[in-house]
């Protein structure tokens, strides 16, 4: 006992807090993270990019600006704009009705929701042909009223709001469970309307949550690849998104090409991460604010 | 012009949570409803607040059929233990709010609620702090800024849910003796739940013993204390 009062060590040294792992384990730890990040994130990233500049920035800009190409582009950026807006609404819809109400049912609506991350996208995709393909419950008759589903834009923008449903009512439903649902009773009795309250109290408690949600859900959408795979048909120039030019390109041999367009893939999704470093950082104070009440 | 509840009763699911509550009180009254938790004081609350709906019984209050009407038309300001004020909001837009959100044709102009927010605020003893954020306020200080959002809409009825519950001995202290100064000052009839019988027969002018959603026993503070009628009364109040 002695011997290990007098041994002469510091107590600072002997004593630490207990949630201070030691240093080897911290590096490892660390070094680990990022050797990960870096093997399996950042190297294709970088890859893609330098792929993509190999024949030069010419080649690129002639890729890219190649009639398919562009309309690969056009079409992944309108099934975007369609999908996104819808399932923002959806989103909110589910999330404040789980969040503010009891109903019966509503656990089951829960897992629901998550069914889209569960069940392969391409499993998704081909639900749709079931339902809307010439063999399908619905096909026949769309087709008597001239009405494409399959192989044209509505299918595509289907299957993207299938996949991304999740991004905005996963973000929110925690966020709105956590807040209850008091502020909104307090402005029931203050006298604000069903409409007042939304958009004087909720909408503004979770803004930061569905920029979010709607910021993420954008990324997969621009992204998706299986669910519109299946139901896009393939024609090219007509009803290939980004993701599947690029893996046309690709199989044609067409590596600039495949390479140039991924690039563009790929600096959308880092602008959608910029974005959302941005808004962290700008508005910091605030979120600190809103986690402190 | 009185508040009088009529056997009011409500179940959640196979919980009965009032069981046929009566208490008839003045224009202007303060009332307490003191009782263990589970003793329905709360849900009565918020009965009387159209925050939850009776399966039976009635309310009149200034001869209108309470019960019929949605909180946002009953001019009942409600105050929440948790305080629930509007965290993205000021102290001055949270007392404003039920202002702002009323129709056009009687919404005050903006010099008056500015006006009446400062009033309220030199009320409730937080002159000055207009600019802040509930995020910056102590918790007796946001409980205070609650009290002024709920009587800045001119209510019919005050509210109060275990207001001071959250906050320690020496605050709450000073709140009631606010609280009253307050209620003497505005003459709204009041209605406050607490599970402390010290608060409740410090503030208000009539106790409710509460126990298993009925009112055991009402009347005066210095009633209650001087002949408790049943042995729950006494047991309750000498813990």
């Amino acid at each position: 006992m002695s011997a290990l009062f007098n041994s002469g060590i510091a107590p600072r040294q002997r004593f630490h807090r207990p949630t201070d792992d030691p240093v080897w384990l911290k590096a490892l730890l660390v070094v680990m993270a990022f050797g990960f990040i870096a093997v399996l994130l950042l190297l294709p990233l970088l890859l893609v990019f330098r792929e993509a500049f190999a024949g030069g920035f010419l080649a690129l800009w002639t890729a890219i600006t190649e009639p398919d190409s562009l309309a690969a582009v056009r079409l992944s950026l309108m099934a975007a704009a369609i999908a996104v807006p819808l399932n923002t609404v959806f989103g909110i819809a589910a999330a404040w009705s789980i969040a503010k109400f009891d109903f019966p049912g509503k656990t089951f609506l829960v897992t629901l929701i998550d069914l889209p991350f569960s069940v392969s996208p391409v499993v998704s995709g081909l639900i749709y042909v079931l339902v809307f393909g010439m063999q399908g419950w619905f096909g026949p008759q769309l087709a008597d009223h001239n009405i494409h589903i399959l192989f044209a834009l509505p299918g595509i923008v289907l299957a993207t709001m299938f996949v991304t449903f999740p991004f905005v009512a996963r973000e929110l439903i925690p966020l709105m469970m956590d807040q209850g649902r008091d502020e909104e009773e307090a402005a029931a009795t203050l006298g604000a309307s069903g409409l007042s309250t939304f958009l004087r109290v909720t909408l503004p408690n979770i803004k930061w949550g569905l920029l979010y949600g709607v910021l993420l859900c954008n990324a997969r959408a621009l992204g998706e690849f299986g669910a519109v795979s299946v139901v896009s048909g393939h024609i090219r120039g007509v009803t290939n998104t980004m993701p599947l030019h690029i893996e046309l390109l690709y199989n044609n041999y067409d590596y600039v090409g495949a390479f140039a367009v991924a690039a563009l893939l790929a600096m959308l999704g880092l602008i959608t991460l910029a974005l959302k470093s941005l808004l962290e950082w700008r508005y910091a104070d605030e979120l600190a604010a809103m986690h402190r009440h | 012009m009185s508040l009088t509840v009529d056997s009011v009763s409500k179940k959640f699911r196979r919980f009965a949570a009032l069981n046929g509550a009566s208490f008839v009180a003045p224009q202007g009254g303060f009332i307490s409803l003191l009782g263990p938790s589970g003793s329905g004081k709360t849900t009565l609350l918020r009965i009387l607040g159209g925050l939850e709906f009776a399966d039976s019984g009635s309310v009149r209050f200034a001869d209108l059929n309470w019960l019929d009407m949605p909180a946002r038309t009953r001019n009942a300001g409600f105050v929440f233990q948790q305080y629930a004020l509007f965290r993205h909001m000021t102290v001055a837009e949270n007392i404003a709010f039920g202002l702002r959100v009323r129709p056009r044709h009687n919404r005050p102009s903006g010099s008056e609620i500015r006006q009446r927010v400062k009033h309220l605020l030199d009320l409730v003893q937080l002159p000055g702090l207009e600019g802040r954020y509930p995020s910056q306020l102590s918790g007796g200080q946001r409980q205070r800024v609650a009290v002024a959002r709920a009587l800045a809409i001119e209510p019919r009825m005050l509210l109060l849910d275990e207001p001071f519950g959250a906050l320690d001995a020496k605050v709450r202290k000073e709140l009631r003796a606010d609280l009253k100064r307050i209620h003497d000052h505005a003459g709204v009839t009041t209605v406050f739940v607490t599970h402390d019988q010290e608060e409740a027969f410090a503030v208000a002018d009539l106790v409710a013993v509460m126990k298993d959603g009925r009112i055991e026993q009402y009347g005066t503070p210095a009633d209650v204390r001087r002949n408790p009628k049943t042995a729950f009364v006494s047991e309750f109040l000498s813990a």
